[in-house]
């Protein structure tokens, strides 16, 4: 265990800064703010809602795409709410997925209430027994760089939890049309057959 | 893998509303088809499990296969969701996805609870999944009959792909036939 826990930005950031062709979801709350902060992208799809369907929307989106990495990135109160989807994501064993959550063990948006996370529930454990290559703890910006390659690797779906540090940075507002993130998105993705 | 479809299946049976409907996925480039099962589905489930050219997904539950339907469709893939009326009411947030993001999407849902249905349980959903798909901003198309089951999905799927519309065809409890509680299943 490090001394001091993560700051999500900073793993956010370190996690695209060499993105390469990675496609991203991210989850609704800090997650998209996250996501924002570290640079905006049209192969970025925020949410803004839905909660409870990133992992779900990545899933989809890698058996779509199976040659580009795709990674879905999310909040534990999110993960929480679809936690049966990693049950369907071991069954469809996409290798170019990961899930990513940034465990911060409370509802950050809505008055830093505990999740279960906070109670002890071990996401680790629980995507491994779903049959997802799930890493060991990530307990320092080490760990994220040796994860940020992860991504690349094609051997998914991977998974990883990261404890991070509590508290709400700054929020920082990507756009939030749902029709105009999806155009661009597939336009970035598909070219012209958007 | 072990998957409990038959590894051979029969000919397309062209009298089959459900080979029908499996025809039209195929000519429509349905590469996605995600489900939570119903015995009204079973055979057009078969059929897309043995399809190499698309992913069957079986979900643990129906707003799983909207959030996954609109990731499929921003990577490029036409997908469907089978369902029956129960899983209706557990999509109701994650319907919202397709409003703000204005997404194509496509579901037949086998009705329970509508004619003849010996289990209660299942009345509710049977009364209120028409409403519930008409106020969360979708199309809804109904079928009674065999004979217009393909018809009506093919109206279905190009509303949806051509507009990027939501549209949810109804596969009445009359045309499925009531599940029967006395025989072995």
């Amino acid at each position: 265990m490090s001394a001091a826990l993560l700051d999500r930005r900073d793993v956010v950031a370190r996690l695209l800064a060499d993105r390469r062709d990675l496609l991203v979801v991210s989850g609704l709350g800090s997650a998209t703010y996250d996501c924002a902060a570290a640079g905006d992208d049209p192969r970025n799809f925020y949410l803004w809602g839905a909660m409870g369907g990133t992992a779900a929307l990545a899933l989809g989106l890698a058996l779509a795409q199976p040659t580009k990495p795709v990674l879905g990135i999310t909040g534990d109160g999110d993960l929480l709410m679809g936690l049966g989807t990693l049950t369907t994501i071991g069954a469809q064993a996409p290798a170019n997925l990961s899930i990513i959550v940034l465990d911060n063990e409370v509802y950050g948006e809505t008055g830093e209430q505990p999740t279960a996370t906070a109670h002890g529930t071990d996401l680790t454990a629980v995507a491994r027994a779903c049959r997802l290559n799930a890493v060991d703890e990530v307990a320092d910006m080490a760990g994220v760089e040796a994860l940020a390659a992860r991504l690349h690797a094609g051997d998914g779906p991977l998974f990883a939890n990261i404890k991070i540090a509590p508290g709400n940075p700054e929020k920082v507002l990507p756009a939030r049309d749902g029709a105009y993130l999806r155009d661009r998105f597939r336009g970035a993705v598909l070219g012209d057959a958007a | 893998m072990t998957l409990t479809h038959p590894s051979a299946l029969p000919a397309t049976d062209p009298n089959d509303w459900r080979d029908a409907v499996y025809e039209l996925f195929r000519a429509s480039a349905i590469r996605q088809v995600v489900y939570v099962p119903d015995a009204g589905h079973t055979r057009l489930i078969d059929r897309c499990h043995a399809d190499p050219d698309m992913h069957a997904v079986v979900l643990s539950t129906e707003e799983e296969g909207v959030a996954h339907l609109a990731g499929a469709w921003l990577g490029g893939d036409r997908g469907v969701m089978l369902m029956q009326s129960s899983g209706v009411g557990n999509c109701v947030n994650m319907f919202s996805l397709l409003a703000a993001c204005r997404l194509p999407f496509v579901t037949l849902v086998t009705m329970r609870g509508e004619w003849g249905e010996f289990n209660p349980w299942q009345v509710q959903m049977g009364r209120t999944t028409p409403d519930i798909l008409k106020i969360s901003g979708l199309t809804v198309h109904r079928v009674d009959d065999p004979a217009d089951v393909a018809e009506t999905v093919d109206s279905a799927l190009r509303i949806a792909f051509d507009g990027s519309q939501g549209v949810a065809v109804l596969l009445s409890q009359r045309l499925i036939g009531r599940k029967d509680f006395t025989a072995e299943d």
